[in-house]
Formats: structure tokens, C-alpha cells, sequence
């Protein structure tokens, strides 16, 4: 046996046993690879994922309501930050993993390349596209590589505000005037779809599932999340009295679980190949930040290298 | 804000270091770990710092320390390291038998 | 004292928090690095938090009805009497960082007076605002200093910035005739008598990186009197819309 392949059963060993992988652990290259792609998939869709949400900050119809979605928008900004840390420990720095996502070579949750049309739009978004991911998140907590289990921890115990944020938007407008309601069934109408492909494709179409389940990066398959996320929100839109636009939707008493119609995996391929109706904006406006702050990052360097000989000159002197 | 890039800006120069953040959550505990961020100096990683990780009222005392000046100990060396202190069981009070009737002790 | 009086006075202080918090949001998701966008969103938090209680406080002293949202979102345009300076747009980042170090300036040598104001709810509103306008300030007079004393082009586009601004600031510390009633009251504070010291912080940070100003006249401003720019109608069409379009209900 080479020493690599000793190595690597080791390796495997610890994970069986649940011993999480440390940063300066030796890994199999492709374990470091595998996280440096997901973590940072997941990072930047914390960071585009500000976006959308963002674009309705200054017209948010309350006080109350500004306020907890300044503070939601903020929060994954700092998500983003904890998961962008999380891979910097496996060698690469965030400005080399913005590049990534800049010029396109690194993907987002393609949930964020729909726009957001209506107020209700925020709360849908609460509501079932934070609820999708705190499944996946939930799942994370307990990953082998523990910059990014702990990332998740910290993550899971700020985003359970998100979700009942996004929930109660839309019981409040479902409880009030029928225009109010319309808005709430037509946010749902538009993200429930979107929201189950944030799972990703079928388990017989996902290459990477089996690998990462092995390595205890999942714990769960795509499907088996997507029937969770289903059985939980299914019970919740019929408390808000909308309606699921799935009309082969209803609860399957000897499997125990809802079951659900087709998902048109022809549109969740197209937006991930960026003909989705944001793509090109939200990868711009990101872009836009980043270059519009590069001499104030410039001159924040510039400055701090000032100070710094000055506080030498002054110790010297 | 629409600017144009200028021509001179590369990512060296433009490029935050990294700092390690450690906060002490209440007077009489130690100061934590808490994760990092990114500042041009160590003033600014203080207020990053208090900016992310204390926006629940984390914290009450603020560390930051430049990554790059922590020296770690290496895992390969861990057995020559740790695994020498498993045996010593005598640096633990279990160690040393007394009569059970003795209090405070 | 009419309680008429006591409404204006408060619109008065919670308006500048108000337009400025806004402004800060909307640069939630665009900031030059994480770090910085963080930053910037808790001081639009901080903001808005003031402004919440400015606002509940003058709801009740108006009655009808009122809440924090309608006198926030259901006035007109004239109605508004933040100053111009803070309703000035995000055109880049170094006028969002001057146009803040501006304002924290004043601020906290208002916040720091109204902590004595005879009215308690504004005494306490002050005690609390207070340390949130010490870290603003610090904040803002900080990056003044890094983008001033930065690089060639962070000097430039923060002496663009300082030009553009300036000239707004004698708004600020030059009362109207609410703010004199108000100190003779014990309740307010003439900005008058904050002038000389504002004009100092202002200018000491200003000249420790060589930014300049002394030929910077004062502008026509009477954004105290409802007189505003024209940038506000935009900053009202995007606040107001919800509560203009679907009046009357909850959220």
C-alpha cells in the first residue's frame, strides 16, 4: 500500500469515528477541493443573496419591518463573512474567491437570480427560502471540517430569527385586506418552486452526493431534504390559507409523507446557466461593489502602512 | 456610484490581512475564539470586530491578533506533544486515595 | 408650551436620523468590503432605532391616531425638516464617510446637551443615543482620516467629497426659531452655541490630512424649514411607497 492510500484510509477512519478535520489535518487534495467549492458556493450565496432582499429595504412599509430586514440583510453579510473565513483556512484568500465569483467560474443558489416583485416577496423569501436552507444548514452543523461546522453553529443560531420574520410578514398579510392576501398567494406562487430546486437535482442526477455523504459533508441526500422541507411547509401554507401551486400536492398517508408534482428541471438548468431572470444584475452589482471599493481598500492599506512607519519612527527616535 | 477602476489598483495593494478575533462574553470568563475578519490595521479589525461578532451583545472584551503572528503546533508532531501527558495520571486529584469520611479535602 | 411645538421640535431631531438611516441602507449589500458594509448597516440601525423612539414619543403627543409609521412615512415633502446635508446622495464612498463624519460631529455635541433637556423622554432618548453617535463618530473620523491621508486618489475623491459637503454644514448650527424656543424652555438646544466647537472637531480632522475648506461658502440650505433639495422626493417616493400605495393597512 503507497503511503497516500494509508493516509487516506486514516483519513476516512477519523471520519467514520465523527473526529472532525482540522485545518492543518492532512486531507485527501480532493476533501480540501470539495470544501473550498462548497463553503465557498455557500458563502457567496449569503453575499448575492443580500440583493434581492436588499432591494427592499428603502421601500419597506413599516418601521418595524425596516428595521428586522436591515438587520436579516446585514446578518448574512455577516454569514458570508464566517463562511468566507471558514475557507480561508483551507489556503485561498477571499479576494481569490470573490474572483471566482466575479468572473462566473464559482456558482451562487440560483434561488437568487428571481426578482423580488411585491413585499410579500420578503416574506415568502423568509419563509421558505431561509426555511430550505436552515434544513441544509441544520445538516451542516454536524459536517467534518470544523471551521466550517462551527461557522454553521454560529450561522443556525442567528438565522432562527429569519425565518419567523419571513413567516409572520405573511400571516400578517394573509390576515389582512384580500389585496394583501392576493400579494402573499402570488409571492408563494412564484417562490415555491424555486424554493424546492434549491435543493438541487434528483439524487440519481447529483454526481457529488455519494462522495460527500462518505466524507460526512452531507448527511443527507438532495431528495430526502427536499421531501423534509415539504412535509414541514406543506402544514404551514395551509395555516396561512394559500395555496401551494402544485395541484398533485397532497399528503400520502402510507409513505408518511407529502407527495409532489414534477419539478421543471429544465428551467433550474437554465437559470444555473445563468438565463435566469437576475443572473447578469446580481453577478453586476456585485462586481459594481467590489471595483467602485477598490481605492477605498487601497487607502485603507495605504494609510495603515503610513501609521505603522510613523509609530516605528516615534519607538526609534 | 459609478467610478472607473484605476489603472494602478491591484489586489496586493489592496488586499486587507487577516485577523483572528477573541471575545471575553462576560467579566470572569477567558477570551474565546470567536472566528476572523479582514482590516487594514489592527484598530479597524477592532471595529470590524465589535461590528460582526458582537452584534448580539457577545461580548465585553475585545482581541485581535494579526493571523500571520500565531505560530500553531503542527498535528503531525500531536503524539510527541499531548499523547506524553496521558499517563500522568498523578497531576489529577482522582490519583491520590483518601478516606471518604475526610471533608474538604 | 404648546404641544404643537414640542411635535415640530421632535420631527426636528428625528428627521435627520431618519433620511440619513436611509441613505446608509441603501448601501446594504453594495460596500466597498464585508467588514465595511456591516459597519455601516449597524449605524442605519442605530439610526433608525432613534428615530423610533422620536417618532413614538411625538405620535403620542399628537394624538389621532398617530403611530411611528404615519409620521414617519404620511407627510409631505415640506413636512420633513431634516437638514439638506444628510439627504445629500451615496455618490461615492467618500461622500457617504464625509457626510457622515459631518453629521456625528454635530450630533453628538447635540446629543450630549439634550442629555440635560428639562424633558425626560428626550433627556433619555439622548443618554441612549449617545453612545451609539460616540462610535459613529469615531467610525466616520476615522476613515475621513484614511481616506484623506490615504492614497493620491482616495485624497482626491475625499477633497471632492469635503467640497461638495461643506458648504451644508452651516445649516446645521444655525438655528430656526423652533430650536431658540426650545432652549428657552430648558428642553432644546440652540445649535448656535455649538458653532465654534463643531467648527473645531470639524476642522482638526480636516487638517490633519490636508483636506480643505477655507474658501468653502455657505450654501442656500433651509432643509430645517422643509426647503429641500430635490434629492428627497426621490428618498420619499421609495420611503412612502407602500403606505401610499395600499393606505390603511397592517404589515
Amino acid at each position: 500500500m503507497s503511503p497516500e492510500i494509508k493516509l487516506e484510509d486514516a483519513f476516512q477512519a477519523r471520519i467514520d469515528d465523527e473526529q472532525k478535520i482540522e485545518p492543518k489535518d492532512w486531507m485527501p487534495e480532493k476533501y480540501r477541493k470539495t470544501h473550498i467549492r462548497q463553503i465557498s458556493q455557500h458563502a457567496h450565496s449569503e453575499i448575492v443573496g443580500m440583493l434581492p432582499e436588499g432591494n427592499w429595504i428603502t421601500r419597506a412599509p413599516s418601521l418595524r419591518r425596516k428595521v428586522g430586514l436591515l438587520a436579516k440583510v446585514q446578518d448574512e453579510a455577516g454569514h458570508g463573512l464566517y463562511l468566507y473565513s471558514a475557507a480561508e483556512t483551507l489556503g485561498i484568500s477571499r479576494d481569490e474567491l470573490f474572483d471566482q465569483l466575479h468572473t462566473g467560474k464559482a456558482k451562487y443558489s440560483s434561488i437568487f437570480n428571481y426578482p423580488t416583485l411585491s413585499w410579500a416577496d420578503i416574506g415568502a423569501i423568509g419563509w421558505l427560502v431561509d426555511g430550505a436552507a436552515i434544513i441544509n444548514q441544520v445538516m451542516l452543523t454536524r459536517t467534518s471540517y470544523g471551521p466550517y461546522a462551527r461557522a454553521m453553529v454560529r450561522i443556525c443560531k442567528e438565522e432562527s430569527f429569519h425565518q419567523r420574520q419571513g413567516y409572520e410578514i405573511m400571516l400578517t398579510l394573509c390576515q389582512g385586506t384580500p389585496e394583501q392576501k392576493a400579494m402573499a398567494q402570488d409571492a408563494l406562487n412564484r417562490f415555491w418552486w424555486p424554493s424546492l430546486m434549491m435543493f438541487g437535482p434528483r439524487d440519481a442526477e447529483s454526481p457529488n452526493t455519494e462522495q460527500s455523504v462518505k466524507w460526512k459533508i452531507k448527511r443527507k441526500t438532495n431528495d430526502e431534504l427536499r421531501q423534509q422541507f415539504i412535509d414541514i411547509t406543506a402544514p404551514q401554507a395551509e395555516y396561512l390559507g394559500i395555496t401551494i401551486p402544485d395541484p398533485d400536492l397532497k399528503w400520502n398517508e402510507e409513505r408518511g409523507h407529502y407527495d409532489f408534482g414534477e419539478i421543471n428541471w429544465d428551467e433550474f438548468w437554465q437559470v444555473v446557466k445563468g438565463n435566469g431572470p437576475c443572473n447578469k444584475e446580481r453577478l453586476q452589482a456585485r462586481v459594481d461593489a467590489w471595483e467602485n471599493g477598490a481605492w477605498v481598500r487601497e487607502a485603507a492599506v495605504a494609510y495603515g502602512n503610513k501609521k505603522e512607519k510613523e509609530s516605528i519612527k516615534v519607538k526609534t527616535a | 456610484m459609478s467610478e472607473s477602476k484605476n489603472e494602478t489598483s491591484t489586489q496586493e495593494n489592496s488586499q486587507w490581512p487577516l485577523y483572528e478575533v477573541f471575545i471575553r462574553s462576560k467579566n470572569g470568563l477567558e477570551h474565546r475564539h470567536v472566528g476572523s475578519l479582514h482590516a487594514s490595521d489592527a484598530e479597524m479589525a477592532l471595529e470590524n470586530a465589535r461590528d460582526v461578532y458582537t452584534r448580539r451583545q457577545e461580548g465585553v472584551s475585545i482581541w485581535v491578533v494579526e493571523s500571520k503572528n500565531i505560530t500553531a503546533s503542527n498535528p503531525e508532531n500531536s503524539g510527541e506533544l499531548f499523547e506524553p501527558a496521558k499517563d500522568k495520571i498523578y497531576r489529577h486529584p482522582t490519583f491520590y486515595e483518601l478516606p471518604i469520611e475526610l471533608k474538604h479535602i | 408650551m404648546s404641544n404643537q411645538k414640542l411635535y415640530q421640535y421632535l420631527l426636528l431631531l428625528g428627521d435627520n436620523s431618519l433620511i440619513l438611516g436611509h441613505r446608509l441602507s441603501e448601501l446594504c449589500g453594495h460596500g466597498p468590503s464585508l467588514e465595511t458594509d456591516i459597519a455601516l448597516t449597524n449605524m442605519s440601525l442605530d439610526l433608525y432605532g432613534q428615530v423610533r423612539s422620536y417618532f413614538q414619543y411625538a405620535a403620542k403627543i399628537k394624538g389621532d391616531n398617530s403611530t411611528e409609521d404615519s409620521v414617519a412615512f404620511l407627510r409631505t415633502e415640506r413636512e420633513y425638516h431634516n437638514s439638506i446635508l444628510v439627504e445629500q446622495e451615496n455618490k461615492d464612498f467618500a461622500h457617504v464617510i464625509v457626510r457622515q463624519f459631518f453629521f456625528d460631529v454635530y450630533h453628538n455635541l447635540l446629543l450630549d446637551k439634550l442629555k440635560s433637556s428639562k424633558d425626560e423622554i428626550i433627556a433619555a432618548i439622548a443618554h441612549k443615543s449617545i453612545k451609539e453617535s460616540d462610535y459613529h463618530l469615531r467610525f466616520s473620523s476615522q476613515w475621513v482620516r484614511r481616506l484623506g491621508g490615504g492614497t493620491v486618489i482616495s485624497h482626491e475623491k475625499t477633497q471632492a467629497a469635503v467640497t461638495h459637503l461643506y458648504p451644508f454644514i452651516h445649516e446645521l448650527v444655525s438655528p430656526i426659531p423652533i430650536e431658540k424656543e426650545m432652549q428657552e424652555l430648558g428642553i432644546g438646544i440652540n445649535p448656535d452655541d455649538l458653532r465654534d466647537e463643531y467648527f473645531n472637531q470639524v476642522q482638526e480632522v480636516l487638517n490633519e490630512v490636508n483636506l480643505e475648506y477655507a474658501e468653502l461658502k455657505e450654501r442656500f440650505a433651509r432643509g430645517k424649514t422643509g426647503i429641500h433639495t430635490e434629492q428627497l422626493g426621490y428618498i420619499l417616493g421609495e420611503l412612502q411607497y407602500m403606505q401610499r400605495a395600499y393606505p390603511n393597512m397592517q404589515w
